[in-house]
């Protein structure tokens, strides 16, 4: 069988799981790619790849996976026998033989589970499986040439080995995040009011009592407002330079900040290295581009809570010093410290996420501006604990 | 088992390509749900329609709002009138079962015969809706606590949903539907697509049309591009004005059917003179 395909998506970075291999095969069992290539292509992609972003990715696997792929000798064996045997004239003989062959799978697909929790009780364990448990047992059911190939080769990294990696990846909580990860935390970014206008749907049970005394005993239902969530956020974020590593990850806060419309109100300004008298309304950071700071601390109320999004690393002078912009031509008459003192003066909540893992803090580069701004502003890392930690902050009363 | 299921070929009224129909038939045949994106316009909401007609099958049609709740879909025990009926002494209020309402969902599992459900733009919902039918889904069934009955359905409904895209949904969701993309039609498929719509027009005149539609499409500063939709609008306003063929590449007369933004307008207008637009926002 071509599990081996299977691993290779995996190495390749798409998050396949075993479900949906199943399903796959299950698919292929029942005849539905019909014997051609191109169906069994729209077949894989429709059941293993849920997102348009990821078929390119999956396109250049199956081209490498099948590349050379053009006479029917180049294809695996069983490949071929998947192909050719449609369920509705496979005959009763070779459908036994299937069976068996799925069962075989199965017990492979078992074992591997196995492995797998075993992995996840050893930190160590990469060496370890793949070493002793490895090729030989995997490979045992017999029925694949190329087998789940572990350690030898090096045209790709053993995918037993990067299989083992991946199913650690999803426990971890301190990992690189998805939107998805943070539009959840910022779900806990509530506080709830019902003073907001809306549609009257909820029950209000004191007042119905009252009505239904009032009534001589007969019901009447009086119904309130829901209460709605009141909080209002000014985001800050650092652009260009320093932030450029951590610009995907950036983008991946700010789409899920976007995207959330629990908040009352959104305002997202960016700024460079650090807050001067503007505010830039785009990530580009170009002069016009802009709204003044004054403004914003004017306009906006200190009900906004604002979250600073920044490595906070720049030289020492760019936070303390008069002029300390380092864009050519602004001359900023306060220092940018005296700047940021003012937003925490204005806005008793505020935070400062830092995409720098915060045992790195004391010893990168900028850490003594990073220290500086610590004493103003609490400072969390940008992961889905960090996130979590500020969040709760925030909603301190 | 392949010749034993229905297989889903198109219908009369909708251009569905291979690919897609094998998506759909894959998804029947696995009993998953068919997870369908694609741009605006494209005909995800239409597929649904085509399927139940194509395999003459009834339709049930559940439109996802940013309010819908997952228990909605499956039932609601209107409480309020059963209060009311009691106070004033009408009907059974014993009868529990007469104030379960089912939902769309409900409706879709309790049918006798095999139905299409389309749950329409899944993603408008709350972030946690789609987690909250994973068990409703994988295993086509719900417990209605009230009467302490649990609802089986006879026949698995086809299940199509679509999505926009505006939130992302959850891994475990995603893991358990089928997914295809609709791709924007070439020129080819939308001559397809408009003949199924209004049979043979002028020759003429759908060319001189499609070139200025594509030509707009691939102007790059266009915020809201037109599509299927509103091509095939464009073609019936252009029809039922009696525009001058010729002038239709050169003037784009009713562009504001094809163009939903004023800005947009503007910069294809520009566009067309220059050959560039500078305008941003």
């Amino acid at each position: 069988m071509f599990l081996d395909f299977f691993y290779l998506l995996r190495v390749r970075g798409l998050d396949v799981s075993i479900g949906e291999w199943l399903s796959l095969i299950e698919a292929l069992d029942k005849g539905l790619c019909e014997s051609s290539l191109t169906n069994f292509y729209y077949l894989c992609r429709g059941v293993l790849i849920k997102s348009e972003s990821e078929f390119d990715k999956f396109d250049t696997v199956f081209a490498e996976y099948f590349r050379g792929v053009e006479g029917e000798s180049d294809l695996p064996e069983e490949f071929w026998r998947w192909l050719e045997q449609d369920a509705r004239i496979r005959d009763i003989n070779d459908k036994k033989a299937l069976d068996s062959f799925l069962l075989e799978l199965e017990e492979l697909l078992k074992r591997f589970r196995k492995r797998v929790a075993e992995q996840k009780e050893r930190h160590d364990g990469g060496n370890y499986w793949v070493g002793t448990g490895g090729t030989s047992t995997m490979g045992h059911g017999g029925y694949n040439q190329r087998g789940i190939r572990a350690g030898g080769e090096s045209r790709h990294k053993s995918a037993v080995q990067v299989a083992g990696e991946r199913n650690f990846r999803d426990f971890r909580q301190d990992n690189v995040l998805d939107t998805r990860n943070f539009q959840m935390a910022f779900r806990r970014l509530r506080q709830f009011s019902s003073r907001i206008d809306g549609e009257k749907t909820e029950l209000d049970i004191d007042e119905t009592i009252d009505e239904t005394c009032n009534n001589a005993g007969n019901l009447k239902l009086v119904f309130g407002r829901p209460r709605k969530n009141t909080v209002k956020l000014l985001m800050l974020f650092d652009s260009d330079g320093s932030m450029l590593p951590y610009s995907e990850m950036c983008s991946r806060l700010f789409q899920a900040v976007s995207k959330s419309n629990h908040f009352k109100d959104i305002k997202v300004y960016y700024f460079h290295n650090c807050v001067y008298d503007h505010l830039y309304t785009t990530p580009r950071c170009r002069k016009g581009e802009w709204i003044e700071t004054k403004w914003a601390l004017g306009t906006l109320d200190s009900e906004y809570k604002v979250i600073f999004v920044g490595d906070g690393a720049m030289a020492p002078s760019e936070l303390t010093r008069r002029g300390g912009n380092v864009v050519i031509g602004l001359y900023n008459e306060e220092p940018g410290i005296e700047w940021l003192a003012k937003f925490k003066k204005r806005y008793k909540k505020a935070i400062w996420l830092n995409p720098i893992r915060e045992r790195d803090w004391e010893y990168m580069y900028g850490s003594h501006t990073v220290s500086q701004i610590k004493e103003i502003f609490p400072m969390f890392e940008l992961t889905i604990d960090g996130l979590e930690k500020g969040i709760k902050k925030l909603l301190v009363k | 088992m392949a010749n034993l299921m229905s297989t889903f070929k198109g219908s009369g009224s909708y251009v569905a390509s291979k690919e897609l129909m094998n998506a759909v038939n894959v998804s029947i045949a696995l009993a998953k749900p068919l997870l369908i994106k694609g741009e605006p316009g494209t005909g995800k909401t239409m597929l649904a329609e085509s399927i139940a007609v194509s395999l003459n099958k009834r339709l049930i049609s559940w439109s996802i709002k940013s309010t819908t709740k997952a228990q909605e879909g499956l039932y609601v025990y209107d409480t309020v009138q059963r209060l009311y009926d009691s106070q004033f002494g009408e009907g059974d209020v014993g009868n529990i079962k007469k104030y379960i309402k089912l939902g769309k969902l409900g409706e879709a599992f309790t049918a006798d015969e095999q139905t299409v459900l389309l749950i329409d733009e899944i993603d408008k919902a709350d972030l946690e809706f789609p987690n909250d039918l994973l068990w409703e889904l994988d295993r086509m069934e719900f417990y209605i606590s009230e009467t302490k009955e649990t609802v089986k359905t006879k026949s698995r409904p086809i299940v199509i949903i679509t999505s926009n895209a505006e939130k992302e949904l959850p891994d475990a969701f995603l893991r358990r539907c089928i997914f295809h993309y609709i791709e924007f039609p070439d020129l080819k498929r939308m001559e397809e697509i408009v003949k199924v719509h209004y049979g043979d027009i002028d020759r003429r005149l759908l060319d001189q049309a499609m070139e200025a539609f594509y030509s707009i499409r691939a102007m790059k500063d266009i915020q809201k591009k037109p599509s299927t939709s509103e091509l095939l609008d464009w073609l019936k306003a252009l029809m039922l004005a009696g525009v001058d063929v010729d002038r239709i590449v050169s003037e784009i007369p009713l562009a504001g059917v094809l163009l939903k933004k004023n800005q947009d307008i503007d910069v294809m207008y520009e566009v067309k003179e220059k050959g560039y637009s500078l305008r941003r926002w």
